[in-house]
Parts: C-alpha cells; structure tokens; sequence
C-alpha cells in the first residue's frame, strides 16, 4: 500500500503541520512516510503546500507529480493540482472562496466546508485538524487514535492542553465531509 | 543500545547526528536551503548537552577557517553550507586538504550558477568529486538519499575523514535537506578527550613542536607531498567504495543516480518493469571514490547506461570513462531546482535505448 | 692557536651578556636586516618564555613575510590563509579555552583581505592575542601598496605615491577595533629603538597576561619599517618611519581596560 498525498493551500492555514501530523500518525502505524514541502519564498506568506507519502514498504520518490489524494484549501491549489490527481484518485477540497468547483468526473471528490464552520464556532486553531477530520473518514488509513498519538508527538508539551480541541475537531471534520462525485 | 526513532528533516538529522556523534564544533553561515542546521543546533544547546562549540560566523569564508582551525587542534568540526556558500568555502577547503586536517563539510546543494535558486539540484558534482578548490587534492564525498542517510553519514563522514586525514564532504541537495522522514538515531557518544599526535594543542610535554601547514616553498618537497596524497586517494579508491544495486542482476538497461536522483529512479525501475523493460539502478553511495569497477562489470553485461542527475551531465562523464566505450552512455536530468519525475526517466529509457517503444 | 683559546674563554655561560631565549629556535630567519619582524618575533618568544606559556601557546601565523613564523618560534603553530588568522584562532581558543592562542599578522593580511574576520573576531570579543605588524606595504609579494600605505607614499602599485582620490585613504584598523566593544586592551607601539623595544615588551606583556581574564580581544599594532619595500637602508627606514608614519599613526595606548573600568 503507498498513498501519494498533496496539502495545498495558503501559508498560515496550517498545511504543513497538518502533513507533519499525519506523517507522525503513520508512522505510529509502523508506516513508512516522507514530508516533502515546497520551500522558499512560497512559504513566507503566499502559497504552501507539501507531498505526504505513506507506505508500507520502502518509499521511492519523495517527489511526486499525480497523486492518490489531494487536499486542496484554496482556489489557486485547485487550479494548479486539480489535474494532478490519479484518475480514481480522491480530492478533498473546503469549498470557502472557491468559485470555480472541481470539473473531473474520473476522481471521487468531497466536499469539507471546515473553514466556515471553524469561523463559526471558534476553532480556526484547530481547522486544518477538521479537514484531516474529514480525510481519515474518507480515506481510512489512519487511526483517529493514531492521529492523536502523532499529535502528542509532533506537539511541544506546552501546547498537549490542546489535544482534546484537536480532537473535537478532527470528530467534527468526519462528520461535516461530504460526497459531491464518487467513482 | 538502542536506536531513537524521530520524524525529522534531512538538516535537523545532520544536526542532532552531530550532537550525538560526540562532535566537537560547528561553524556556520545561514543560507537557504540548509539553516535548518545551524537552527536546529543553536536551538538545542549542544553546549550544555556535550561542550559542543556552535558559533554562527560573519562569512562562509570565516566558517570554513574555522574549521581549519578547529580540525588543527584535532577536534571533530565541522560545517555546513548550500552551492554558493560553499563555492566561498573552497580556499579554505584547499588549504584543508593541503593540511590534510580531518573534517567534515555538508552541501545541500541549490540551482545554478551564481545566486541560481534555491531550489534541489545536483549540479554541485564536479566541484565535489574534482577537488573544488585549487590544486591537486581530493575529498571523500558521500551522498546520501535519506533522512537516515543523512544522519548516519556525520559518523561516517568523520570516521573516514580520521581514518585518512582528509576532509569529507557529504553531497546532499534541497529536497533531502528539506524533507521529513522516518529516521534511527544513534545513542549519545562522548566527545573524545584525546587529541591525534600531530595536532597543535600546545607543545605540553611534547619533544618537537607542531606545525599545521599546506606550504613548502622547496618544489621537490612539495612534489614529494602531492605524491604522498596520490597514495592516499589510492588507498581510499582501494578500501572505501561504497554502492547500492537495485534490480542489477538481469537488468539489460542501467540508470546510474545518487542523491535525490537515485530515489526517482527508484521508482522509475518499479514503472519500467511494470511496462516488462529490464531495467536496473546503480547508486553510487561515495563519489569519491567513485563505484567505477563495479559500473565497469555491469557494463560488459547491459545493452545501455543512463545517467541521471539533476544537472546538465557531471557525473555521466565519470560513468563514461569507467564504461570505457563498451555500451552506450546517455545522460538524462532537469535542472534549475526542478526535479526528475520517475516517468520522464522512463521515458528517456524508451526514447534513448528503445527506439521510443 | 694561543688566540683562539682566548675567544674559548671569554665565551663562557657567565660571560654571556645576551642569549637565544628557548622558544626561539636557532634557525637562520628570512627577514631582511633591519626589519622590525625579527625583533618582535623575540619579544614574542622571550615573554612565552618568561611566562612559562610555551607548553600552551598556540599561533597562528599568516600569509606574507612571516608566513614561516614557524620555523622561529618553539611552540604549536597554524599557518593560516590570507587574512584568516582570527578566523582561525577563533575555533583554536573556542575549543581549547585554556591555552594562549595569539595571530600574528601583517598590514596586508590584516587590514585588506582579512578586515572582516578582524572586525568580527575583536566585536565577537574572542579571548584572543592579534599582533599586527604595520609596515604600509605588501612587503613579501616585492612592495606593492597596502591598505596602510600613508597618502603621497610610493609603492610599486603606487609609483607617484599613493593618490587617495584614485586609491583611497590609509585604513587605521588600531582605532577602529579600538571602537569595538569585543576589544579589551589596543595599543600602537614600535621596535625600532631600545626604549621602544622594552615599551612594546611590556605592552605584549600585558596583552598576554590579560588572556587568562577572558575579556576580550587584545589587540597590539607594531608600526614597522620594511628597508627593502621602502628602498632605503635600515637606519634611514626608520628616519622615514619616525618622521611620515607617526604622525600618521601615532604611538601610545588606544583603549585600556583601566579606562573600560571607569566608564
């Protein structure tokens, strides 16, 4: 099993800690996992976004150009990674300032509106953990307990307070996704 | 005793190997993509860990003379910089080798020339393998494809560089630095107490002074000197060969890659043997010395070589001369900080060796 | 026959009114006669030696006339790259705290291609020695002009003198490290009379016994002549150096760590 995975998004939405967290959750699986991000000026304000791979044997590239899963937080990604998607491939995407909605019929595709819903009830901390919310439900490789384990282990203690915020969030992910294109 | 598993960059696992390999100074300068290092080590104070000196210098120039400094006295220094950075470095890393101090250099290599990008490329490799600096001198260069590598070759690195009194310089790039993977460390080491005899500590109760120095005005002497590292990268070429095959034993077609390259064509065999095309991977683990007797047999036995690098083509002229004419030898890589994907290669397999099929 | 047993006689331990002290070795030096570098070098050994240091010094010699300074001096020594030397010291007095590490640089190698890692050592405060050996010229490399070299003076990159509209103006290193709050103890002497000589001793004396308080920098210029860059014999060198380099760059004491108390 190898899961080729792209986050992509603003910097400052969280995307890079949020591949970090679950590269630590599939590693508590006794996965293998490469975090790979784009680096440099991209990161310092505009976009970001980073390739996470598990696997359960010895991972290749660490770079890769089609993808199993894409988790896309705003319209640019969608523009730039919409086509990078392995035909069957899933794409996930929060529909927040997205005006032009994902086009393929050959990929499943599901809908999170997890930066709405932060806003609303106070979590934006927490949102890139709703969206990952949403993607352990659909793409079930990892653990919720595995994910809380990984935060525990990328977190600094000062902040394992959080945890249980982390946690309502990633529940209230799982049930906010939904399908808009299944193959 | 047992090994501590950590998610890390390719950079903070070259910094925490250090630490933990008992080393004694780091020099450095920021430059993207490789501060992680220097970061990583000011943020874990190694001096309250081990005594292990970290100073951020005004230059690269100042960082390397430090280490010059540092490696007299027979500590175990180091420093680490990305291409330009370490094109600063090269005066200083002549007059290493010319001193033949024992020391440790990491490139993350970047895009260029000049100011280039700061984005992974390999293009780094003549610089590395050819001596860099002025005059007749080698380096034993390692490069890593992992994480892991990435940490586990500080202790090679230095253990070499001990064992021959010669610097070595690890060969990474961007992507390594720069990505998380699963990594084994090592236990905390001590730092050694004890200084090499030839090092300048003080004469103490030493009979004869100790003199570090790459000069000697008299040409015989100095000739006698350049022999005597002859002998040396002779000895290293002899003993200190290090590769990784994959798919080589029926392979009719051979990439050649390191570094981030050899991970590419990683997959790019995994691809090319779905599509039934025979080919394997040879990872040349050193540089320097270079896996050119093994590449040389492999040779007699394949129809076709493709050296992959993420450069206009250094290391395929190495590959060339250990092929020797036999088969063909073809270069393939991008440039400018964009990586090879494992299907282009693929693809230059077809297009150079299978008439496009 | 009868003669040469005298001279046997009168050279004896008790008749000896001035010897090699040990740490300076009995090779011949390649100094030109006259020149200011063989008598610091004495100094030099003369205080390791009196301070009982040559067990723990470490130097670190530069590129330039006294890029053999190994060849002189009984004690553990780096020769550095052009202008490196602070660099250098630097990780030497790092990683061993306790041993006395000093540079010894010229004006060219210091004050040119080595400013930076000058200036950065003395603000870093590194608990090192830096001799600086002050002749206005690149004396080695056949009289070529220096950062040092004073306005009107002739080189041979400066054959109708030193222009500084086209050349730029003489660098006075001394007051800028002086400046720096790294630095703990800077003075400009000279070697070029006895009672120089003995100011300058005392003045290196300090310089080196201050190290064992890890304060900071001490920083020790020695304006000198150089007869054969200079094109003139000994004694009229030093004539010339008295009368164009010290007003230039005059003698004395720059910052003092007695002044450092009363601020």
């Amino acid at each position: 099993m190898t899961e080729e995975i792209i986050i992509a998004g603003f910097g400052g939405q969280g995307v890079l800690s949020m591949g970090k967290i679950m590269a630590y959750s599939a590693m508590m699986q006794d996965m293998e996992v490469s975090w790979m991000p784009a680096y440099g000026p991209e990161m310092r304000g505009g976009t970001a976004n980073v390739t996470v791979i598990i696997s359960s044997e010895r991972i290749s590239s660490p770079i890769v150009k089609h993808f199993d899963t894409a988790i896309i937080l705003n319209q640019q990604s969608l523009d730039k990674f919409e086509h990078a998607v392995k035909p069957g491939g899933v794409l996930i995407y929060d529909g927040n300032g997205i005006t032009r909605h994902p086009e393929r019929k050959d990929i499943s595709i599901y809908r999170i509106d997890a930066a709405e819903e932060a806003g609303r009830t106070n979590m934006s901390k927490v949102f890139n953990m709703m969206v990952m919310g949403g993607f352990i439900k659909v793409r079930p490789l990892i653990k919720l307990e595995n994910v809380l384990r990984g935060l525990k282990k990328s977190l600094p203690e000062r902040y394992h307070s959080l945890i249980p915020l982390n946690e309502k969030a990633l529940i209230r992910g799982e049930e906010l996704i939904k399908e808009v294109h299944i193959v | 005793m047992e090994r501590e598993l950590r998610l890390m960059k390719g950079n903070e696992a070259v910094a925490e190997a250090a630490i933990r390999a008992g080393v004694d100074g780091y020099f450095g300068y920021p430059i993207t993509p490789q501060s992680e290092i220097l970061e990583y080590l000011m943020e874990a104070n190694p001096y309250e860990r081990t005594g292990m000196v970290v100073l951020q210098a005004e230059s690269e120039v100042a960082a390397i003379n430090m280490v010059y400094g540092g490696a007299g006295c027979g500590k175990k220094v180091m420093t680490s910089s990305s291409s330009p950075g370490i094109s600063l470095k090269q005066e200083g890393i002549s007059y290493i080798a010319g001193a033949e101090l024992p020391c440790l250099i990491v490139n993350v290599a970047r895009g260029g020339p000049g100011l280039g990008t700061i984005q992974p490329a390999q293009a780094d490799y003549f610089q590395s393998v050819k001596g860099g600096g002025h005059g007749d001198y080698h380096l034993i260069v390692l490069a890593p494809a992992s994480v892991q590598e990435m940490a586990d070759f500080v202790e090679l690195g230095f253990e070499l560089a001990f064992k021959y009194r010669n610097p070595a310089l690890i060969l990474s790039d961007g992507a390594i630095g720069q990505m998380m993977e699963k990594v084994y460390l090592n236990p905390q080491k001590p730092r050694s107490s004890e200084s090499p005899d030839w090092a300048t500590t003080g004469k103490g109760s030493r009979e004869d002074r100790n003199i570090i120095t790459s000069l000697d005005l008299d040409p015989d002497g100095q000739e006698q000197f350049n022999h005597k590292l002859i002998e040396k990268y002779a000895e290293i070429e002899k003993n200190e060969v290090r590769y990784e095959e994959f798919h080589c034993d029926d392979a009719e077609y051979l990439l050649v890659a390191y570094g981030t390259s050899a991970r590419v064509c990683q997959k790019s065999v995994q691809i090319a043997r779905e599509h039934g095309i025979k080919l394997g991977l040879l990872r040349p683990v050193t540089l320097f010395p270079f896996p050119k007797k093994r590449i040389a047999e492999i040779s007699s036995r394949v129809k076709g070589i493709l050296s992959v690098e993420m450069s206009s083509g250094q290391m395929v002229e190495d590959v060339q001369l250990a092929v020797n004419g036999r088969v063909p030898v073809m270069h393939f890589g991008r440039m400018g900080g964009i990586v090879t994907t494992p299907d282009e290669v693929v693809e230059q397999v077809k297009i150079l060796f299978l008439g496009g099929k | 026959m009868k003669e040469a047993t005298g001279i046997k006689e009168i050279i004896k331990p008790e008749n000896l009114a001035y010897a090699r002290t040990e740490v300076m070795l009995n090779n011949t030096l390649s100094y030109c006669p006259g020149c200011g570098h063989g008598t610091t070098h004495r100094i030099l050994a003369e205080l390791i030696d009196e301070l009982g240091l040559q067990s723990k010094t470490i130097g670190v010699s530069p590129v330039g006339c006294s890029v053999l300074m190994y060849h002189y001096l009984d004690v553990d020594i780096q020769q550095a790259a052009h202008g490196r030397a602070p660099a250098v010291a630097t990780a030497i007095k790092r990683l061993l705290p306790d041993r006395f590490v000093f540079t010894y640089q010229g004006d060219g190698d210091l004050a040119a291609i080595g400013t930076s890692e000058t200036i950065h050592a003395c603000n870093r405060g590194e608990n090192i020695l830096i001799v600086f050996i002050n002749n206005g010229i690149y004396g080695m490399t056949g009289g070529q002009m220096a950062p040092t070299t004073i306005p009107g003076m002739k080189s041979s990159t400066s054959p109708q003198g030193r222009d500084v509209h086209s050349m730029g103006n003489p660098l006075k290193m001394t007051d800028i490290v002086a400046t720096l709050a790294g630095t703990y103890y800077v003075t400009r002497q000279s070697v070029h009379t006895p009672a120089n000589v003995r100011k300058t001793k005392k003045a290196l004396r300090k310089a080196i016994e201050y190290q064992k308080l890890n304060k900071g920098t001490c920083f020790v210029e020695i304006v000198s002549n150089c007869p054969s860059g200079w094109k003139m014999t000994p004694v009229d060198s030093n004539k010339w150096m008295e009368e164009n380099m010290f007003p230039y760059y005059p003698l004395g004491d720059l910052k003092t760590p007695s002044e450092q108390a009363e601020k």
